[in-house]
Order: C-alpha cells, then structure tokens, then sequence
C-alpha cells in the first residue's frame, strides 16, 4: 500500500488514518502552516508544530489542537510522522510520514532562503516528495534578501523625504512580517493595516524580533505620522481604506512581480519580487537534496515542471490539491488569470 | 546603459505624465551627447533594426540556460515577451559592464556583421555583462522591439525643458529622415533652425474626436469638409523639388509619383497638408483601392492606372517660403483656394470642397451622408486658428460615422502580450451560416481591463480545446463587433475581411441564436464593398 494516497479531500495515509491539509472535513487533520488554503477549519482534530499553533488557533479559533516540535517523531496508528522545518512563514513545516521503512515527505509551501524570521528550510531525505510549484518555471529568480533590504528601505527613505506615505501590499502571514523585519526603523514611523497588526501581534508574543507598529484606526493622527511605511494587505491598495493616505507610493511584494506584463497592470508604483514560495533554482536544489527518486508536484506550473523533472531522470507525477496559494490570494483581485491558468492543468 | 536603465525604470514606475516629463528631462540634462541621441531617436520609433533573428536568439539563451525549447516557450508563455523571457531565463551576469548605451548599440551593430560562431558569442557575452534590467534593453533592441510608455508629445515636452527652447521648435527639429549615424545631438536640437533642412517636414496638426455637436458652440465660427479615408500626406515644394511625408513620418515621395507633377502647377516654397486619395473620375476610390499601394517602395505601371492617385488638399502651411501656420484658417484656406482653383483635371491636386451648413442640424445631416461621397466623416475646423501641433482639443474635430456593426459569437481565444500577458485579448469572431459557424474576423481591442479579466476567466473554464496558444472556446459569448469597412477578401473562409475591426459591447443580453448570420455581413458587403 502507498504511504499516502491522493483524495478529494485532501492528501491521506491509510496507515495512519489522518489526511495533511485537507480541504474538505475529515477526523484528523495534520497542517503544515496556518494560510488559510491549507489551514481550514471543521476538522476533528488538529496537528501542527508549536511554532505554528498561536496563529492557527487564532485563525480558527476554538479548535482541538495537539502541537509537535521540529523533528520529534510520533507514531500515528501504522505510522510514523515528524515535522522540519519548510522555511515558508514563522512555523511552516514539512510532513515526514515513514509508513513499513517506506519515506514519504509532504511539503507544504516552503522556500530554500532563509528570511530572518522563519526556522530555515531543511533537507529530508525520502523516497517520494510531493513538492508545490506554485513558481516552477525557470523565468523565476527571487531577488537576494540583502539586496531586497536596499531596495524596499531606499524607495521608503526616498519617499519619506518627500513628506510621502509609502504603502506596501504583503500578505498578512507571514509576507508582512518579512518586511517588517527588513525595514529600518530609523527612517520614519511604521503603520499597519488591522488585518496585518493583528498577526503580526500573534507572532510579536511568540517572541519573533520585530519592530514597533501602529495600527491603522481612523482616531490616528495621519499628520503625527509624515513618511510613513504603511503595511496593508494587497487587496487593501487600491480601496478606499487606502485613500487617507493622499498621494502615497504604493509597491507590492510578491514573486509575481518578476513579471513586468503582471507588475504593471498591477498599477503600483513598484514591485518587489519577494516570495516565500522557492524559485526555480530553489525548487531544483530542495528535490535534488531529498534524494528523492520520485516526485509528485502540485500547485503552480505543474505540467511543466513536472515534464522538465522527467527530463531530468525524475519519476514525476501530478497531484490535484485544493490550495489556491497565498501568492495568488496576495494579489487581492488577484491574476484571476494565473489560478485559472493553472486549474484545468491540475485537473488533468 | 545604467543611466539608460534608470531612466527607464523610472518611467515604467509611474503612470504621471509630470513624474515621466521630470524622469527625462534629468536624463537629457546629463547623459553624455551620444546617449541622448539615441534615446530620442529610439523614443521617436527610430529603432536599429532587427539583425539577428528572434530563433537564434532564443536558442543561444536556451542552450546558455541549459534549458529545452520546449520549456523556454512554456516561460515565454506565460512572460508574454521575448527579450523578457530572454533575460529571466538566463543565468545571473557574471561581469559588470560600465558602457554607455551607444556603445552597446554600436556593438549590436558589429555584432549583427559577424559571422555566426563570432556573433553568437559575441551575443552571450553581451548578455553575460548586463544586469537584468540592462540585459532587459538590450534584448529589446537586438530583437527590434524597443518601445516605452512615452508619447512623442511628453518626450517633446522634455527636451523643449532641458534645452530651454519652445516645444513647437523642438517638435518641428524632430520631424523628418534622421538618425543618429546621420546627425549630432547639437544639431538635431540647439544649432540653426529647425527649416534649414529642406525636406523636412512641419509636425501635423490632429483633430480630436467629436461626440456631442452641441460642444462646438456658434456654428459661424466653425468650417466643415469631409473626411477623407486616405493616407494624411505633406507635400512639400521647395527649390525644385518635391517631398511626401506620410503622418507617421515616412518619407513616401517614391511611393506616389503621381504627385511629381505638382511642381509643373505649383511655385516652389509651398508646403500643402492634405489626403492621398485613389481617384477616379469625380470621386474617390475607397480606401480599399489604394492598400495594395502602401506596403510598395517602386509602383508596378498595372497600379498607377487601376489606382492612380491625388493629393485633396486641405491646408496650406507655406507659401512663397514664408511659414503661414500662425495664420487663421479662413486666411490660410482662402489662399489654398486661390492656389488651387482653375487647376486642369490632369494636376494630381484637388481642394477639398467645403460642406456648406448653417444649423447643427445640417451638419448632423451632412455626417449621415458622408458614407456615399466615399467620406468616414466630418471634419470641422475652427476658422479663427492657427494650425497647431500634434493632438490639441478645441481647435479641429473628427466627426465620424458611425461605425458599420454586427452581432457575433467569439469562437477562439488568445493570450495577449506585454502588459497583457496572461489575459485572453485577442479573439476570433464567428456568424453563423445555416447550422455553421463561420469565423470573419480577430479583434482584440474595446473592452476594458475589468472585462478582459472576466472574460479570461470565463475562457479559462469554457475551453473546449487548446491548439497550442490558442483556445477554441464554447461558443456562448456575443459581441457587438464595430468596424470601418468591408472588402472581398477570397483569402478567409467568409469571403470578407474588415477595417478596424473591434469590439464595441459585450452582448451579455443577446443569445448565440440571435447572431447575424453570413447573408447579413454579404448584404453588407455589397452595400459598402
């Protein structure tokens, strides 16, 4: 029997009897991170690492949840799981389900960078690793962290000595609290959007090294505040919230934003090309250091990739799952394009 | 090319016309002579042309990328953009170059002379020193695809700012056949004056379009003529001899020689602004007629007598070598008529008669007639102004027809490129014929962003079948398809091929069993052909 087989519920090990981020409700559910496509609610129980849990219970709220650190094994039923790190957001996992000597590895969205905040993405060496590609194509090459630092810290000094507002569109786990960690405080006040403070207030009491915030209320005093970097969600730019900011620059970090065609329809001032997703040598590099003979690929550019894999001497297969990708959620109204695009391929 | 890069980024980051105005004049206070040269050349689509073709491109930065064919044209999908594709794909450069960008343009122009081995090296070397947003560039301009978000108004704008002189002046200096091996920076824009060069032309004045009649105010003030469905031409008389400028800048003197003999009626010293017309008789030709003439250089004699053609003149912008455009139209159109008037039917020259009216109800009437004098339209011009520069309200209108419309069902889809890479814009049309579908046309034009995103994701779950970049989709979309005219065409399956095809509404209340059908585009056809 496979160590894990592909449902439509979501990814499932019949000796272990659970499913790792299902989509529809099923008794026992192990989560690799809290983005909502991965982590949602209704299931019976719950399991993810203790990094992760603050925000997935605040998320979904009253739920049974059972933590694991990074590497403890457990034995579930006729299997053996264990959770490393993914690099992905503050928390994020690889699954390692070991099944009769037989090594599977789930992993989640990860990233092979390591971003200051996140325990850094590690190698697990199995005999089947089903890997996203939400960027698995070789026109993605993320932008190096330090250089990042330069360019979203110069474009809000600049801005800032101009008495501008800079607002900035990341996701609000995970994204956000990347740039937050990158910016330098010295330069002028920094706000948030409520759905932005409050996760980044979450993972602030877990004791993540990141810097002061103010939310943005309607009482604030906008004029006490001139230069400011604004933190929103993306979806939160272009909407009225955004107008109190007058004449703002506004930017988007998102790996999207290595497209020139995706960047300026985007209607920002700049893009940032950041991602938590790995990129395509990252993608390359992490499949190569599992040691994996077999690979199955899901979300993103999966036929390609998984065609270019098999060039590459990989048995590679496709995997439909339900995630719909916090890149993709990143956009607000969103490349409607790119989900689609990518559907009917994983349909297939 | 740093410089040439910033520039670039700064106008690709904002979509102010003050900001883009600001990020050039910069640049042209202190990029180095040579430099500037060429960006005003390459932003006035006087691009270095392609040399080297666009599959040699691709299979060197493949290959360098260790990368199959078939996975490059996947990425090229989905970028939308060659030169792009090109620079993402291929490893991080491994030197920094510090040359200017004529530099690079004269190396792609050694480049291109090179034997194979040589140039494809010297190709991968280039793209092994540039960082990406220069790599980006210089992709663009070995592949002849260079173009920026910048119109030649606002680069106008920008350099009349950085060499302190008016922008008429420096819009004038910019008309006509230079390039930047022919000239220098001094001379293109600061030394002598901008008429010393014989054959160039003056910049054309456009006319906006009219919606509402009612915005011209007192009819007394205004003249109207019609709109000829032409090629706008400047003809231009001086010291014996003439030169024909198309509106794109062309010089077409070869391509009309019919208009050779304008100097046997006309004094030398005599600039004309007016329509190129096939003409037959009393009437012209449509514009139909006059195609199979554009794309030519030299004219096969079978064509100068199936399509000969005249110059319907419409303003004078010189006479006896004194520029008259400051002048009101009535003066300036009173002398036309004087110089025109009396001419013998052989003169390749006719004036463009008046449309005589005297209420706004006669002009809506005069419009709807337009279409049988072989007219798109109306032009209407205030008598009082002088003939301006580039596209300015107030002053000239267009007053078009109505376009021709029919009912279609969209049959094919495809993604677009550029910024609309990823979004299905350009569409295939379909009538039905009995129980058929016969496809007439692609538009790819008239909606907005909002719709090409709902339409793209209705394409995405409505595909019946993929054949490589293009979706046959079910055909249940009904689009109101505008276009300009008509012709026979035994090269498509309906028998007919469109101008200016494009989608005027998206039909979401029509149902496909309402669609015209082929005997409606044949009436059409038959009625406007």
């Amino acid at each position: 029997m496979a160590v894990l087989t592909f449902t439509d519920r979501g990814i499932f090990c019949p000796a272990g009897d659970f499913h790792i981020d299902p989509w529809r409700p099923v008794p026992r559910a192990l989560l690799t991170h809290g983005h909502s496509d991965h982590a949602r609610p209704g299931m019976g129980a719950y399991l993810a690492t203790d990094l992760a849990a603050p925000v997935i219970r605040h998320r979904l709220g009253d739920i049974r949840l059972d933590t694991i650190r990074y590497g403890e094994p457990r034995a579930i039923g006729g299997a053996t799981v264990s959770f490393h790190p993914a690099g992905h957001v503050p928390g994020s996992a690889q699954i390692r389900v070991e099944v009769a000597g037989e090594t599977w590895v789930v992993s989640g969205d990860y990233k092979v960078v390591d971003d200051g905040l996140s325990t850094p993405w590690e190698p697990v060496p199995c005999h089947a690793f089903i890997s996203e590609c939400t960027f698995g194509l070789p026109v993605f090459r993320w932008t190096p962290q330090e250089e990042l630092r330069t360019q979203i810290n110069d474009w809000w000094a600049a801005n800032a000595a101009q008495g501008r507002v800079s607002l900035l569109g990341a996701y609000s786990l995970g994204k956000a609290q990347r740039v937050l960690h990158l910016l330098d405080p010295s330069i002028a006040p920094i706000l948030t959007h409520g759905a932005v403070e409050s996760v980044t207030q979450v993972l602030r009491d877990q004791g993540l090294p990141l810097p002061a915030t103010t939310r943005v209320t309607p009482a604030l005093d906008l004029k006490a505040h001139p230069g400011a970097m604004v933190i929103a969600t993306p979806s939160a730019l272009h909407s009225t919230w955004a107008r109190r900011f007058g004449d703002a620059s506004t930017a988007v970090a998102s790996g999207w934003m290595a497209l020139r065609g995706i960047r300026r329809r985007r209607g920002t001032d700049r893009g940032f090309v950041m991602s938590d997703h790995a990129d395509w040598p990252g993608l390359n590099e992490a499949i190569r250091a599992t040691g994996a003979p077999k690979v199955f690929v899901t979300h993103g550019y999966t036929a390609a990739f998984r065609r270019w894999l098999e060039s590459q001497g990989y048995d590679a297969g496709i995997v439909a799952t339900d995630y719909a990708g916090d890149e993709v959620l990143a956009e607000g109204e969103a490349p409607a394009d790119i989900i689609d695009e990518d559907a009917p391929e994983a349909a297939e | 090319m740093k410089d040439f890069a910033a520039l670039y980024a700064r106008l690709d980051q904002t979509t102010k016309t003050n900001a883009k105005v600001a990020a050039l004049a910069d640049y042209f206070r202190a990029a180095p002579d040579a430099d500037k040269l060429w960006t005003v050349a390459l932003f006035s689509g006087r691009r270095p042309r392609r040399t080297i073709t666009a599959t040699s491109l691709r299979d060197w930065a493949a290959e360098r990328a260790g990368l199959p064919l078939w996975l490059f044209e996947e990425s090229h999908g989905v970028v939308g953009d060659l030169s792009e594709t090109i620079s993402l794909i291929l490893p991080p450069a491994t030197r920094e170059s510090d040359q200017p960008l004529a530099h690079w343009i004269a190396r792609l122009r050694e480049l291109s002379a090179l034997p194979e081995p040589e140039r494809r090296q010297g190709i991968l070397d280039a793209w092994d020193s540039l960082p990406g947003p220069e790599r980006f560039l210089f992709t663009k301009l070995l592949t002849g695809s260079f173009r920026v978000g910048v119109s030649q108004t606002l680069m106008t704008k920008a350099l009349a700012q950085a060499t302190q002189q008016p922008e008429s002046e420096v819009t004038h200096r910019l008309m006509g056949d230079w390039s930047p091996e022919t000239t220098t920076w001094d001379r293109l824009l600061l030394h002598g004056e901008a008429r010393d060069d014989t054959a160039r032309p003056y910049p054309f004045y456009l006319a906006y379009q009219l919606d509402d009649p009612a915005d011209l105010g007192n009819p007394q003030d205004w003249f109207a003529e019609m709109k000829w469905d032409g090629i706008r031409g400047q003809l231009i008389l001086r010291e014996g001899r003439h030169h024909l400028w198309s509106r794109g800048e062309d010089l077409i003197t070869d391509r009309f020689p019919e208009l050779a003999r304008a100097i046997d009626w006309l004094p030398p010293g005599t600039v004309l602004d007016g329509e190129i017309l096939a003409w037959q008789g009393d009437r012209p030709l449509t514009f139909n007629a006059l195609q199979p003439r554009i794309g030519r250089k030299t004219v096969p004699k079978a064509l100068l007598s199936t399509a000969p053609v005249v110059l319907m003149a419409y303003d004078l912008l010189e006479q006896d070598g004194h520029d008259i455009r400051p002048a009101p139209f009535a003066d300036r159109r009173a002398r036309l008529e004087s110089l025109l008037t009396g001419l013998p039917p052989e003169a390749p020259l006719r004036l463009s008669p008046p449309v005589p009216f005297a209420t706004l109800d006669d002009l809506r009437e005069a419009r709807l007639r337009a279409r049988e004098d072989g007219a798109e339209g109306l032009m209407l011009k205030r008598l009082a102004s002088p003939y301006g520069n580039g596209r300015r309200k107030g002053d000239w209108w267009k007053w078009k027809v109505d376009p021709l419309t029919i009912d279609a069902v969209m049959i094919y889809a495809q993604a677009g490129s550029g910024r609309r890479a990823n979004l299905f814009t350009d569409f295939t049309f379909a009538v039905k014929d009995g129980n058929q579908l016969v496809p007439f046309t692609k538009a790819y034009s008239g909606l907005t962003d909002a719709e090409f995103r709902k339409i793209t994701a209705w394409v995405n779950k409505h595909t019946v079948q993929k054949f490589g970049p293009v979706r046959q989709v079910e055909p249940q979309q009904v689009f109101e398809i505008g276009f300009e005219g008509i012709q026979a065409s035994p090269r498509h399956k309906s028998g007919v091929a469109l101008r200016f095809p494009r989608m005027l509404r998206w039909r979401h209340d029509k149902p496909v069993d309402e669609i015209d059908s082929l005997d409606t585009l044949k009436a059409l056809l038959a009625a406007h052909g």
